[in-house]
């Protein structure tokens, strides 16, 4: 019998394989091709204390084996996931974990907060890639400094299990790992999408609304775990690994470079059911090479 | 599900009009201005494409793809045995009010969906007029199948087939806004853009409701992504591939 059970914090999960952060929707966008049940864990929509409505189209863009987005955190807000939305996922028979995002260190602490209020709700990740406004609108997660103070504040907000996802575009990202690790973070989920941009050459003007935007899918894969490796190296608090995982073969590869758990994004978008082919052929390989348990791969490389 | 082409036909310059049945199983119930995710299978092309319903004929669907960009001209070099992967049927199709005698307006390959539309109202008792616009006559596509479920009216621009100009500067408008609505209460149209704008700019002179079809650039096509938004009236941003593709003009912000 394989065991593909991983643990990360106080969190059980059945698998290794959650969904990433604004590509699963709430999960419930996903039921008619996905048996939650199958997964270990979803991570649903950024959640922010108050509603967004996130940049004007255009925000996507397709690009060489990957694509741009500039959504920017479109949501109702936390009040409205409390009430409207929490009681549509609380019984999904898998992990839900809340993606937490804010401009304000006080908004994450306080939407932090209101979601460890939801007992069905195990977990929260967050989300350190936004802007901080209060300091010209350079992101928390690009300096160590300001990753720690986030999750300082939110860690004495929130009790249970705390994700702490970062930003790819920083010089040395195992840095800003151990600044939030310090402060308490059980988990770090990496890599959110890197900043990237598209220009229209016929009709000579950029792509997306607001000209930049992230990029995610099998183009970001080699930086993703490279940098997963890194940091798998530099802390002692489990690992979540993401970035252009496609198939079973490019979880294993995240596995092997360190991560306990992984998460699948854009892939989402081109097969609606590839969650469950991955946490099925994770299962193949262990077998095939004569492995018992999941866990005897992870960090093996 | 896995779709074996049955059918693969040039139409127009730039268009292929497929038809296709599920491998196994049958075609779920589609209802007109819904759409499919088609996956094209190559490697320069990572999301799936939104393609309109054409027709649906028992378990056959039909597709009418223009061929613009990679995505599309490997769906246009699908050959009769072939198989597509597809998601289908997605979002919320046109309002089918019988008691309408309703007017069709297309631009280019924005009539594809108006057949199935057409066929639909057909049923219910109403003949639909179509009018269909084109750039110039080679561009104009399957009117023969229009023919078949009502009236056609044709605008070129440069005048090869039918009135000369846009669809919006076509007669019937005129005669809309004279005979105050003419018996037509119902103005549904796809298109480019700026024509959909106009139609609803005219729709609304002449006090007919207007159903739009918009294809705003899509990448899950299930409302997890949020990428395929438009504003609308009450400032907030909807998600057309399951608010719409088909909105009510009124709501809309542009
Ligand atoms: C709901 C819906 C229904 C549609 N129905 C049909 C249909 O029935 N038949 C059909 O031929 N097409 C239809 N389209 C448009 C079709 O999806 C695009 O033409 C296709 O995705 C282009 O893919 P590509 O790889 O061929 O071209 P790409 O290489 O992706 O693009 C080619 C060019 O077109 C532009 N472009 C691509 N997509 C869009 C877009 N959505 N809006 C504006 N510009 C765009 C790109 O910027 C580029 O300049 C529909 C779109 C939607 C959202
Ligand atoms: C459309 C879209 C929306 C996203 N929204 C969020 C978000 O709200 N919060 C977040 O932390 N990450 C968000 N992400 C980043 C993904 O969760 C993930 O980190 C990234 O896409 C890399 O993984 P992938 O290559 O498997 O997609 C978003 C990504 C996409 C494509
Ligand atoms: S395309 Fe993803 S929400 Fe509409």
């Amino acid at each position: 019998m394989l065991d593909l059970a991983v643990k990360i914090g106080a969190l059980e999960l059945r698998n290794p394989v959650m969904t990433a952060s604004g590509t699963f929707g709430y999960g419930l966008e996903f039921q008619d091709f996905v048996d939650l049940g199958e997964l270990g864990g979803i991570v649903v929509k950024g959640t922010t204390l108050k509603p967004r409505e996130g940049n004007p189209y255009p925000r996507m863009a397709e690009t060489a084996s990957g694509m741009l987005n500039c959504v920017g955190l479109q949501n109702k807000g936390v009040d409205y996931f409390c009430e409207h939305i929490y009681p549509q996922v609380k019984d999904l028979p898998t992990n839900v974990i809340v993606n937490v995002s804010g401009s304000t260190i006080d908004d994450y602490a306080e939407t932090a907060r209101r979601i460890g209020e939801l007992e069905a709700i195990p977990a929260i990740e967050l989300n350190i890639s936004c802007p901080n406004v209060k300091q010209g609108g350079m992101a928390f997660g690009v300096t160590a400094a300001g990753a720690a103070s986030v999750v300082k504040a939110v860690r004495k907000a929130y009790g249970k299990t705390l994700i702490v996802k970062l930003s790819p575009n920083v010089t040395d990202i195992a840095e800003i790992a151990r600044a939030v690790e310090d402060e308490g973070a059980d988990s770090v989920s990496l890599i959110n999408t890197l900043m990237g941009m598209a220009i229209d050459a016929e009709r000579r003007r950029k792509v997306l609304s607001i000209g930049t935007g992230g990029l995610s899918g099998p183009a970001v894969k080699p930086v993703a775990l490279r940098m997963v490796y890194q940091v798998a190296q530099a802390v002692k608090i489990p690992v979540i690994g993401l970035g252009g995982i496609m198939t079973a073969t490019d979880a294993v590869e995240f596995l092997l470079a360190g991560a306990t758990a992984v998460e699948v994004g854009t892939a989402n978008f081109i097969d609606p059911a590839v969650t469950t082919k991955i946490v099925r052929g994770i299962g193949e390989y262990l077998a095939r090479h004569g492995f018992s348990s999941v866990r005897e791969i992870i960090g093996v490389v | 599900m896995d779709l074996c082409v049955t059918h693969s036909e040039r139409v127009g310059a730039q268009c292929v009009w497929l038809k296709a049945r599920p491998t196994e199983g049958s075609l779920p119930a589609c209802l007109p201005g819904q759409f499919a995710q088609l996956r094209a299978d190559t490697p320069g092309v990572l999301l799936r494409r939104p393609i309109s319903i054409h027709d649906v004929c028992g378990d056959e669907i039909s597709f009418l793809v223009q061929m613009v960009g990679e995505g599309t001209r490997w769906l246009g070099q699908l050959g009769v045995g072939d198989v597509v992967n597809a998601v289908l049927p997605l979002g919320n199709g046109f309002s089918l009010m019988p008691e309408d005698t309703p007017l069709l307006v297309g631009g280019g390959v924005g009539v594809a969906p108006l057949l199935y539309l057409g066929r639909a109202l057909r049923e219910k008792g109403v003949k639909p007029t179509f009018l269909l616009g084109a750039r110039t006559k080679d561009l104009l596509l399957r009117l023969d199948a229009f023919r078949e479920v009502g009236d056609v009216l044709v605008a070129t621009e440069d005048g090869s087939e039918g009135e000369r100009g846009f669809v919006t500067q076509h007669s019937v408008f005129s005669q809309l806004s004279a005979s105050a609505t003419n018996g037509c209460s119902r103005i549904y149209t796809c298109g480019p853009a700026p024509m959909m704008k106009a139609v609803t700019k005219l729709a609304k002179e002449c006090g007919v409701a207007c159903e739009v079809s918009l294809e705003n650039r899509m990448a899950c096509g299930v409302g997890a992504c949020l990428c395929c938004v438009t504003e609308t009236n009450d400032g907030h941003n909807r998600c057309v591939c399951t608010e719409g593709p088909v909105f009510d003009a009124e709501v809309l912000r542009w």
